[in-house]
């Protein structure tokens, strides 16, 4: 997603005429120092928190494992099984229970109701709100009920990552103890995120040192980068809803004639064409017969900048475990394009994808061998 | 591109020769750690190449036909007291299958490796793979597999050069890979464990007695599983008065046989899967029996090779590659 320019002129403007350190007492540290109280207002109110209770961390995995690591607090941990490896792989570590989901990717919630009734001191339970490979919303409102009513001790966590540019976080996760956000999913710049503390919940700092962030992260402020995603989510969530309406428009275009023009095409999870548990902004297709890497690059040597499943660190498709969690074959998965949709998408880049992709899935079809 | 010196230099001279290069680097295997075979740090050092001659570079995952065609298939032989060649099956099912039929798939007309070996047009219109230019590096011995579709979409630029031209190039076009080692033994066995540690984790090693030429026990291996025909050490022996080796392993009853080294001489090998460059070969060829070995002549005959004068056992399941002069016929896999 590009970076909103007011995001980018907001960063700019911090970096050359605020060099403050905001833990500083002079009059540049001061200044810095209301640049970022500004940022954390803003992010309060449009997460529905206290300004206290924001934390600014470098990105959205920082936030996720600080959640999670933090606010264990040695007990048992319960995750669904479509999280994000920022909070899933630090979970494992602490040996998490798994929840898990329906084909939709929908949280089970009679099964997560079982799993914690079943299970002595759960301490937290962390369910993301939006899925990042295949955009299910949860029903987070309902997972906070189950967990107070089987784990009335354990505080839930919700990354949130994915979800500030579809969803009224404020309001859905309302009844979440712990929520985090990433700036680059919603026009900000990358290496910035923030974790909501909400008061009363205890967190172990992961990061130790000068004691900023009220000693739960340690660490000089990246003042610019905080006060650029402080713009983004103010206008993000000011157009929110027109922006959702038109976004959700020019998806359903997408799939529909995607799932027209291919007709052996699936449409992940989606029963009925029905995608009102979707955020507006992905698109999961797959193509039977057809891998992944190769559609890839034919997309993005035609222009169309796609991916299969999370990226990883030596650049390579994964196989994708949330797939596996929905239910999803092996062969289906082997196929899958996630088309992702944002606040600078336009008619045009519709039109253009439906163009290539359809175009693309026939070419490697027609060109693949049968001799294997 | 591996990460190394050759492909680097690869995909250099391609590119310096007008063609229109990306670069791709296979993931085949784990992937997390720090350095061996896909490691992040080899990936990087071939898109830091790629970048610096101002290429695209991609990342292709066939971990899955890896495990199946590679992996799956070296432990299986492994338990059957075989020798496998896991370098050669990589070359047959993955660098020259899958990657080809990847290429041809994107619409690449050639896919080029770094190999040390030649890839010769004949008279009749025919191509053959043909030894390096440098001779202790050749590499032809691993590509022998290669057929006519698949030699007409290979290149191998740098098999005119030898290993220290490559570097001297390299090292001209300020390549970051120019002073990397060689890589050495099976890429998806780490140094730590090693072979015994990788097989262990797979499968039960049974531990196996050492019989003379009599059938007199006379020392026990760790595990029958490691044991290769020809092999002189680690059989758990007194000091002897003449060297002693491997002349045959039976896994059914965990047994190891020893005797001198004429009792290891054989007169002809029995082969299997036969593969060809250009159509089958009878009569007299030059036969390498491991990547380096010294070529000796022998005669074929369908399925058998009659050496000239009897050699030292092939181990089964070590690839057998016959040449004509420099250049490679085919190949199989010693019974």
């Amino acid at each position: 997603m590009p970076v909103r320019p007011e995001a980018v002129a907001e960063l700019t403007r911090v970096l050359t005429e605020l060099p403050g350190n905001p833990s500083g007492s002079h009059a540049a540290a001061r200044a810095a120092r209301r640049v970022l109280d500004d940022a954390r207002d803003v992010l309060a109110d449009v997460l529905g928190s206290g300004p206290g209770d924001v934390v600014f961390t470098g990105g959205g995995t920082e936030a996720d494992n600080l959640a999670v690591l933090g606010a264990s607090g040695g007990g048992t941990v319960v995750v669904s099984s479509v999280e994000h490896p920022a909070v899933r792989d630090p979970a494992l570590g602490l040996g998490a229970r798994i929840a898990p989901v329906d084909s939709a990717g929908r949280l089970d919630l009679d099964a997560l109701a079982a799993l914690l009734d079943g299970l002595d001191g759960v301490s937290l339970v962390s369910v993301m709100l939006v899925n990042n490979e295949v955009g299910t919303i949860q029903p987070l409102a309902e997972v906070a009920e189950v967990v107070r009513r089987h784990a009335p001790e354990a505080v839930l966590h919700t990354d949130a990552v994915q979800a500030l540019s579809w969803v009224d976080v404020a309001e859905v996760a309302a009844d979440a103890d712990l929520i985090s956000v990433s700036a680059h999913k919603f026009g900000g710049p990358k290496g910035v995120g923030a974790l909501v503390v909400r008061p009363g919940v205890a967190l172990a700092a992961r990061q130790i040192g000068g004691g900023q962030e009220r000693e739960r992260r340690s660490g000089t402020q990246n003042v610019a980068g905080v006060a650029a995603m402080a713009t983004a989510a103010r206008i993000t969530v000011d157009r929110r809803t027109d922006d959702v309406a038109r976004i959700t428009a020019l998806r359903d275009r997408l799939a529909d004639g995607v799932l027209t023009a291919v007709p052996d095409a699936v449409e992940t999870g989606i029963t009925g064409g029905d995608r009102s548990g979707r955020a507006a902004g992905l698109c999961h297709l797959c193509f039977p017969g057809v891998e992944a890497e190769a559609l890839l690059f034919l997309l993005d040597e035609a222009g169309v900048a796609a991916s299969a499943a999370s990226s990883c660190a030596s650049g390579a498709a994964e196989p994708s475990a949330v797939l596996a969690a929905m239910g999803v074959p092996r062969e289906q998965a082997a196929g899958s394009l996630r088309l992702s949709l944002g606040w600078a998408t336009t008619d045009a880049d519709v039109d253009r994808a439906l163009a290539v992709v359809p175009e693309v899935v026939s070419r490697l079809r027609a060109g693949k061998r049968v001799d294997a | 591109m591996s990460g190394g010196v050759d492909s680097s230099v690869t995909a250099a001279l391609l590119q310096a020769a007008g063609h229109d290069v990306q670069g791709v680097t296979l993931r085949l295997w784990g992937g997390e750690a720090d350095q061996g075979c896909c490691s992040v740090a080899d990936v990087e050092d071939a898109r830091r190449v790629a970048d610096h001659l101002g290429l695209e570079h991609h990342t292709f995952n066939f971990g899955p036909d890896f495990d199946r065609h590679v992996v799956e298939p070296y432990v299986a032989a492994h338990a059957a007291g075989r020798t496998p060649n896991p370098c050669i099956e990589c070359n047959r099912h993955l660098k020259f299958d899958r990657l080809l039929e990847r290429a041809d798939l994107l619409g690449f007309d050639a896919v080029a490796t770094g190999h040390h070996a030649r890839v010769v047009d004949r008279p009749d219109g025919t191509r053959r793979i043909a030894r390096g230019a440098d001779g202790p590096k050749d590499q032809s011995y691993v590509l022998h597999m290669l057929d006519q579709a698949a030699l007409a979409q290979v290149l191998l630029p740098v098999g005119d050069l030898t290993k220290a031209e490559v570097r001297e190039r390299a090292a001209d076009l300020g390549l970051r890979t120019a002073e990397k080692p060689d890589s050495q033994d099976v890429c998806f066995i780490q140094t730590g464990a090693g072979r015994q540690g990788f097989l262990e984790s797979r499968i039960d090693l049974t531990p196996g007695r050492v019989l003379d030429d009599t059938g007199r026990q006379v020392g026990e291996v760790e595990a029958i599983e490691l044991v290769t025909v020809g092999q002189r050490r680690g059989l758990g022996l007194r000091r002897q008065q003449e060297p002693v080796f491997v002349t045959s392993v039976d896994v059914g009853t965990a047994t190891v046989t020893i005797g001198r080294k004429e009792d290891l001489l054989d007169a002809a090998v029995a082969l299997d899967d036969l593969v060809w460059a250009d159509g089958p070969v009878a009569g007299p060829v030059l036969v390498q029996c491991s990547a380096h070995g010294e070529p000796r002549p022998g005669v074929l005959a369908g399925s058998v090779l009659t050496w000239e004068a009897p050699q030292p056992r092939v181990a089964p399941g070590q690839s057998v590659v016959f040449y004509d002069a420099d250049q490679v016929l085919g190949g199989a896999l010693a019974r």
